[in-house]
């Protein structure tokens, strides 16, 4: 399971990426002075970036849908226990060293089992 | 107090959270190398891209071979948040000038911009110096997170496949999602945004991920605009200092 682009193209996609990331980290410190401050409006839809984005990656890493063969729920049993396990730790404690912890521990235990 | 001492207030503001964020920057390397990244492009990535979260987002497109421009998009959005963080330190850095407004820009990340913003509102500028604080965090921060995703090279090629190790990814993610939820319009933004990346999964080109984002991110927003809070601004830049990784 690796990926089929060569050497070239991922240079391509960092640099992309990087460059993109360095002009949204320069953006303000850039202009201010020419702005005055941030538009509200900018800063009003910011806020919702975080959560929906980290939402976005977490469910679908353990539960998602798929087409193939016919329309179904694709999940590992032994992740999506140990997923929905570690949710729990996650959200009671919001540490990120207990929440790789338990759900790692968990899942090594369910592969042994499953 | 004087440039250096302030330089290591800052280092030592932010000495504390390398701890949390050492396991995501092992877990980066690591993700990286099993993907199919070769070892030196892996540790530059760290280097070009310097952003967690994308980069761990990154590197499973990729392992994916998703399009190119899927890629680059999702990476895009995640970083979003750079934008409200820059705006959040330029009034403190303005002073900068030249190659360290660029170097000032490049530096940043979710950590030193906490314990910076934290700083700042404690003490006086004449107190504390904001840029060689700001400089003092950020610096330590990149070079922990450069040489923790070398040693993740290093390892990850060491370590066989079999041991689910890149399942350490979600759980991290898992983590930082509950720091990131502030309030409920939030939380619904994100609940909206993880169904749907599960029922988006099914989308061509691999865009799940931004679609499910972009709409979660709007229906938070018109929940705002629904109750006259829009935007909520108050909160945003404070909002962050909970040691979030990047």
């Amino acid at each position: 399971m690796t990926t089929k682009y060569g050497p070239n193209t991922i240079w391509l996609l960092f640099l992309a990426a990087g460059l993109g990331t360095y002009a949204l980290r320069l953006s303000f410190i850039f202009l201010f002075g020419r702005l005055d401050e941030v538009p509200a409006t900018v800063e009003g839809v910011l806020r919702f970036v975080p959560g929906a984005v980290l939402a976005a990656l977490v469910i679908p890493a353990i539960l998602s849908l798929s087409l193939d063969p016919t329309l179904r729920l694709a999940y590992e049993p032994a992740k999506l226990l140990a997923g929905s396990l570690a949710v729990v730790v996650a959200w009671r404690t919001e540490s990120v060293l207990a929440t790789i912890g338990v759900g790692m521990v968990t899942l090594w235990s369910l592969q042994v089992v499953i | 107090m004087t440039a250096r001492a302030d330089f290591f207030a800052g280092t030592q503001a932010i000495v504390p959270i390398l701890l949390g964020v050492i396991p995501f920057t092992l877990i980066a390397g690591v993700a990286a190398v099993n993907a199919g990244i070769a070892p030196v492009q892996a540790i530059s990535m760290s280097i070009i891209v310097f952003a967690g979260v994308a980069q761990l987002a990154a590197i499973d497109l990729i392992d994916r071979t998703a399009p190119i421009a899927v890629i680059i998009l999702t990476a895009i959005v995640i970083n979003l948040r750079f934008m409200m963080y820059s705006a959040s330190l330029a009034p403190y850095l303005r002073q900068l000038t030249g190659p360290m407004k660029w170097l000032g820009a490049y530096v940043l990340s979710d950590e030193a911009y906490a314990v910076s913003v934290t700083e700042f509102r404690e003490t006086s500028p004449e107190e504390r110096s904001r840029e060689w604080f700001y400089f003092g965090a950020a610096a330590a921060f990149w070079m922990a997170w450069q040489v923790g995703t070398i040693v993740g090279v290093v390892v990850g090629t060491a370590i066989p496949e079999g041991l689910s190790l890149e399942f350490a990814v979600p759980l991290t993610f898992m983590a930082l999602l509950f720091q990131a939820l502030t309030d409920r319009h939030t939380e619904v933004a994100a609940v909206v945004a993880g169904v749907l990346g599960v029922v988006a999964a099914v989308l061509p080109f691999n865009l799940g991920l931004v679609t499910a984002a972009l709409i979660g991110i709007s229906i938070g927003v018109i929940l705002d605009i629904r109750v006259d809070e829009f935007p909520t601004t108050e909160g945003t830049s404070e909002g962050h200092n909970r040691g979030e990784s990047t």
